[in-house]
């Protein structure tokens, strides 16, 4: 029997009420009164030398407050980088400088040059058509193996070379790893490209910066995912303003994607120029403008190899990747390509020797970083790809080469870093190979082929770091930051729950899902809690919501916060039963004294905390409880995908007509809520497989700058999933024994799609080895015919 | 966008009289020129909506037989209302974007814009029609001049475009995958005296008509017929979706698929 509520059942996401009746209230539904309206003028040159920003013209323009340059803000900092990544050589990773504004030389197409703040948006713009402007043309830096030769045109005058760091993992003697290859039975290789993609959330990002003279309070507005790591970012390495004296508020923000997790330029500048123009200063970006200033995701050029003994044992795996960071270090860049990728490399599998190799590239492109799954996706690609063509090398079933890898044994420490606490890749590829009926998939292929379509089967296997992450360990791996997670019980008088946490919901339904657990540990009804999240004035402090990690992290301080309620209210149910307080049992909303018919009902217990009139003198009288919670190590998701496609010979147009997902996740909380994460990263990895493409052209131009060429996945373009999360081996260091569900599909289902389109481009007497995403109709039919 | 007057007259003539003003525009359904004012990238002193003139709206069959569409209808109308008289053309409406540009879109507005990957044009080309305006009637084969390019006047508007019924016909579009508008397509008219065989979204000369398939299939109506035929890709267009040999493969199968469709 399914639940009805509490921890496992499918609760109706309560947020979407506000949201499905045009009722929630996004960040650019905010309005303050008096607000004037900046617009940033962008530059259209990818590089360039900036000899002349004359803004004398449109300082005079009708309803201009005050125009901003680079010059404005030179003493104040640039956007900080919250990852110091260690190249091989020990040395630290090369840094430049990122100014809000434009200094000396602009670095992509969309760097923002100048900023008009004007009574309305309109004579912004206005104003900034009449800044007089020279810019002297330089080469844009664009192909990233170019890039990092001698002599290059360098993106940073400063720095040594292109190269931000030269970073390795897993075995370092390259003679032990020559050596592994040179005795395999059988090599692998494979060259693919990840492709760029831009996260295009609904609602494009928007900041409001508020400032009150008169007791020197700022008031940020934003859309962000983590308004703490915002506050903190933004006072302590930009603006250095006190923490108390800044309020950073996230409220409904439409979708993230990662992309909103970072620290951006225009919200440290809404919140100077509220001040400096003494005035409320509100930006909302077009869609162009998110196309060339929302941080970019993926761009990775790798070449993999995976070597095999005589009996199809993985023995050794290598991979060279040239990962792109575009023209500054946004926030967390510098760790997507290294801990959040390299890590990963072994995935599901006991290969013994493993060498990742990483230059991390600066190119005039928009900064790239953390995308929907962030570095694992791009390690899972490469690996599924190249165990799928090894198994096509070698005439073996990838399913059987995959089950004769799989590490079985739990813990299991990788030659990368990591070590998986528990996991059962035979029992999820069982539950998949059943799930989508695989025995059928040759009669399919027949039908299919009787109507002149080519059919092929994809399989993937995934693993992911989630709930990130032990503080201590992300330090040592250069975090500048603790990854912990906080929450405050706040239990009224009357019985009724507010959570105050550090996790930000922006579409993920921790509205719903977060109100079941603490129902559930208490045996009331869901209605009587409701969480608090994204404003730093409410809530005690909160990391944010990315990786995967709320329920994993936050959701773990929740529980030990509402332990340390009960743990209370206990000690005030012994006085009221006058009993032990050893004896005290709390089941469906009500303490007994154990072996006894005497209860108390919870709301007696939370009344009597705050008119403590017969009271245990010892205790404090309220009933709030913080706690922080700092993760032993990350959580370990994995999952295996099939995919089916069909192949259209004619003109290479590749439709999806089955997608089924068994994923490994742990403890449910609300299964529903899990099925639909499950479905929105699989729509957004076959929009990375089939549709999404980031291009640009050599002169740093970027092509696809609206959805007129950039291809974003539609609802036909995908089918109705099948899902299986009923393998379930929970995490072991969590009280919850989750282990998150965010990323899994979008990491889970690119390879599975390409995998899928290449096995159908083999049938049939066709032998296709390799196609690079976005699989598009066209780069089908080419490879077809190439 | 930048500032500009609005009228919204109710007559052809108050509309042309309006349009007689220094860069005066008109506006049919503002699904192209509406994102261009607000990328800045025109500046019409006026807007002329045509939206309000009650003779350029509407699908209604003529004594000859043909079809005549008033030159404001919108896309969704002519899905719906040309339906029974020209269901082909009707199927090629109801492909346009989606239905929020269905809803507000012209023909007229699609026809006078004339973009090289714009279904109307095939359409038109491919029936033979012909273009109505305030001052003359163009036949379709003059009017179609390369990309965004047309036989129009300054301030001469569309009023209708009369369409001469084919025994069959049928519009294969293959979609560009992010803006859905056509990466090739295809309208292909069967007439009781030849075929003709428009296309769109392939060429950098904009709509074209492939005559060796027009007269290939006029001597004998079948996909065989084009077998030996092939598009020279060199005029073809190439971008991210599609090389020039793509397109010009394309152009074939689409073409072949036309076939099927009417045979
Ligand atoms: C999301 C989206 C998807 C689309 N998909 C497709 C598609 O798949 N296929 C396709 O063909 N099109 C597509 N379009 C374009 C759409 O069909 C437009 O409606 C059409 O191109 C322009 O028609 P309009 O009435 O909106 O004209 P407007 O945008 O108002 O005007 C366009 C131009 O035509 C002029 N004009 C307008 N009416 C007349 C007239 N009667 N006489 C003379 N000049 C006139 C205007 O001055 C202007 O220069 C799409 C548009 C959008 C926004």
């Amino acid at each position: 029997m399914p639940k009805d509520s509490g921890i496992g059942a499918s609760s109706k996401r309560r947020e979407d009420v506000r949201f499905l009746t045009g009722a929630g209230n996004y960040t650019d539904d905010i309005n303050v009164y008096g607000q004037a309206h900046v617009y940033f003028l962008r530059s259209d040159i990818a590089h360039g030398r900036i000899t002349k920003v004359d803004t004398s013209a449109a300082e005079g323009m009708p309803g201009v407050v005050k125009v901003f340059t680079g010059k404005d803000f030179e003493g104040v900092g640039g956007m900080p980088c919250g990852w110091e990544v260690t190249d091989k050589h020990g040395a630290p990773m090369q840094e430049p400088p990122h100014p809000i504004l434009a200094q000396g030389k602009v670095r992509h197409v969309g760097d923002p040059i100048a900023a008009v703040v004007a009574d309305s948006l309109e004579q912004a713009r206005d104003a900034a058509e009449a800044i007089d402007l020279d810019i002297e043309e330089l080469p844009a830096v664009m192909n990233m193996k170019a890039a990092a030769q001698d002599g290059a045109t360098l993106v940073h005058d400063d720095l040594k070379n292109n190269i931000c760091y030269d970073w390795q993992l897993g075995e370092t003697d390259d003679a032990k790893v020559n050596e592994v290859f040179a005795n395999a039975a059988h090599v692998t290789t494979l060259d693919l490209v990840n492709n760029r993609l831009v996260a295009n959330p609904m609602e494009p990002r928007v900041a409001v910066g508020e400032y009150a003279r008169a007791t020197e309070d700022y008031t940020l507005y934003t859309t962000s995912q983590n308004p703490h790591v915002i506050r903190l970012l933004m006072c302590a390495f930009v603006l250095g303003l006190p923490e108390h004296k800044v309020r950073v508020v996230a409220p409904d923000v439409g979708g993230g994607f990662g992309t909103k997790i970072f620290h951006y330029a225009e919200e440290a500048f809404c919140t100077f120029a509220a001040k400096a123009c003494n005035r409320p200063v509100k930006w909302t970006s077009s869609r162009s403008e998110a196309f060339m200033s929302d941080a970019h995701g993926r761009d990775h050029v790798s070449k993999i190899e995976l070597a095999l003994d005589a009996d199809n044992n993985f023995v050794g795996l290598r991979t060279n990747t040239y990962a792109n960071l575009g023209a500054y270090l946004s926030t967390f860049s510098s760790s997507v390509p290294t801990w959040l990728h390299g890590t990963l490399m072994a995935g599901n599998y006991k290969t013994p020797v493993i060498q990742v190799n990483v230059k991390a590239m600066f190119t005039n492109t928009v900064p790239v970083d953390a995308y929907r799954g962030a570095g694992r996706p791009e390690a899972t690609y490469q690996l599924e790809r190249v165990v799928d063509k090894a198994a096509r090398e070698l005439g073996v079933d990838p399913i059987a080469l995959r089950r004769q890898n799989f590490v079985t044994q739990f813990p299991y420490d990788t030659p990368v870093a990591l070590t998986y606490d528990t996991g059962d890749y035979n029992g999820t590829m069982d539950k998949l190979e059943a799930a989508a009926d695989l025995t059928g998939f040759a009669a399919r292929r027949s039908a299919s082929e009787a109507n002149g379509k080519l059919r092929g089967l994809g399989i993937n296997c995934y693993i992911e770091a989630c709930g990130i992450a032990p503080s201590n360990i992300v330090g040592m791996l250069g975090a500048r930051a603790g990854l912990y997670d906080a929450a405050t019980v706040r239990v009224n008088a009357t019985g009724s729950i507010s959570v105050m946490v550090g996790a930000h919901s922006h579409g993920q339904g921790h509205e719903t899902a977060f109100p079941q657990v603490v129902a559930d540990m208490i045996g009331i009804d869901e209605s009587m809690v409701e969480i608090v999240h994204g404003d730093t004035s409410k809530i005690p402090f909160g990391m944010g919501t990315y990786g995967s990690r709320s329920l994993a992290v936050c959701g773990s301080a929740m529980v030990k916060a509402t332990e340390k309620v009960i743990d209370k209210a206990k000690k005030i149910a012994a006085h009221l039963l006058e009993a032990s307080e050893a004896d005290i049992e709390l089941k469906d909303g009500q303490f007994s004294v154990a072996g006894t018919d005497k209860s108390v009902a919870w709301g007696d217990v939370t009344l009597t905390a705050y008119v403590p009139h017969n009271y245990p003198l010892e205790v404090e009288p309220g009933l709030e409880e913080t706690a922080f919670y700092d993760p032993a190590n990350f959580t370990f998701p994995a999952g295996a995908y099939a995919c089916e496609v069909e192949v259209d010979p004619e003109t290479g147009q590749v439709s999806i007509e089955a997608f089924t997902a068994a994923d490994d996740f742990g403890n449910i909380v609300n299964p529903m809520i899990v099925d639909g994460q499950v479905h929105g990263g699989i729509g957004q990895g076959i929009g990375q497989a089939l549709l999404e493409n980031c291009a640009y052209d050599e002169n740093g131009q970027l092509l696809s700058a609206s959805f007129m060429d950039y291809a974003m996945p539609r609802a036909d373009d995908v089918p109705f999933y099948g899902v299986d999360h009923s393998s379930q081996t929970p995490c072991t260091h969590n009280p919850l024994g989750v282990k998150g569900c965010g990323e899994a599909g979008a990491i889970g289902s690119p390879p599975a799609v390409v995998n899928a389109v290449l096995d159908a481009l083999n049938s049939g007497g066709k032998a296709v080895d390799h196609i690079d995403m976005p699989v598009s109709p066209s780069r089908v039919w080419a490879a077809m015919n190439g | 966008m930048y500032n500009f007057e609005f009228e919204k007259p109710s007559t052809i003539a108050d509309a042309v009289a309006a349009l007689g003003s220094e860069d005066a525009q008109a506006l049919g359904g503002g699904q192209t020129l509406i994102p261009t004012l607000k990328q800045r990238l025109a500046a019409p002193s006026s807007l002329v909506s045509l939206s309000s003139i009650a003779e350029m709206q509407g699908v209604c069959v003529e004594d000859d037989g043909s079809v005549a569409i008033g030159g404001a209808t919108t896309h969704a109308a002519v899905a719906a209302d040309a339906a029974g008289s020209y269901p082909a053309l009707a199927a090629l409406a109801g492909q346009i974007g989606d239905p929020a540009v269905r809803n507000r879109g012209t023909i007229g507005g699609s026809i006078a814009n004339n973009d090289p990957a714009a279904c109307y044009p095939a359409g038109a080309l491919g029936s033979g029609a012909t273009i109505v305006t305030n001052t003359r009637q163009i036949a379709a084969d003059d009017f179609f001049q390369g990309m965004f390019t047309t036989a129009l006047d300054e301030g001469e508007i569309i009023t209708s475009v009369r369409f001469p019924v084919p025994q069959a016909a049928s519009y294969q579009k293959f979609l560009q995958p992010a803006s859905r508008f056509a990466l090739v397509g295809v309208y292909l008219a069967r007439f009781a005296d030849g075929v003709r065989v428009a296309v769109t979204g392939a060429s950098e000369d904009g709509v074209f008509r492939w005559s060796e398939a027009e007269q290939a299939l006029s001597k004998e109506f079948r996909e065989d017929a084009l077998m030996d035929l092939n598009i020279n890709p060199a005029n073809m267009i190439a971008d991210l979706h599609g090389s020039k040999n793509y397109r010009a493969h394309l152009v074939k199968v689409m073409t072949k698929r036309a076939v099927q469709a009417t045979i």
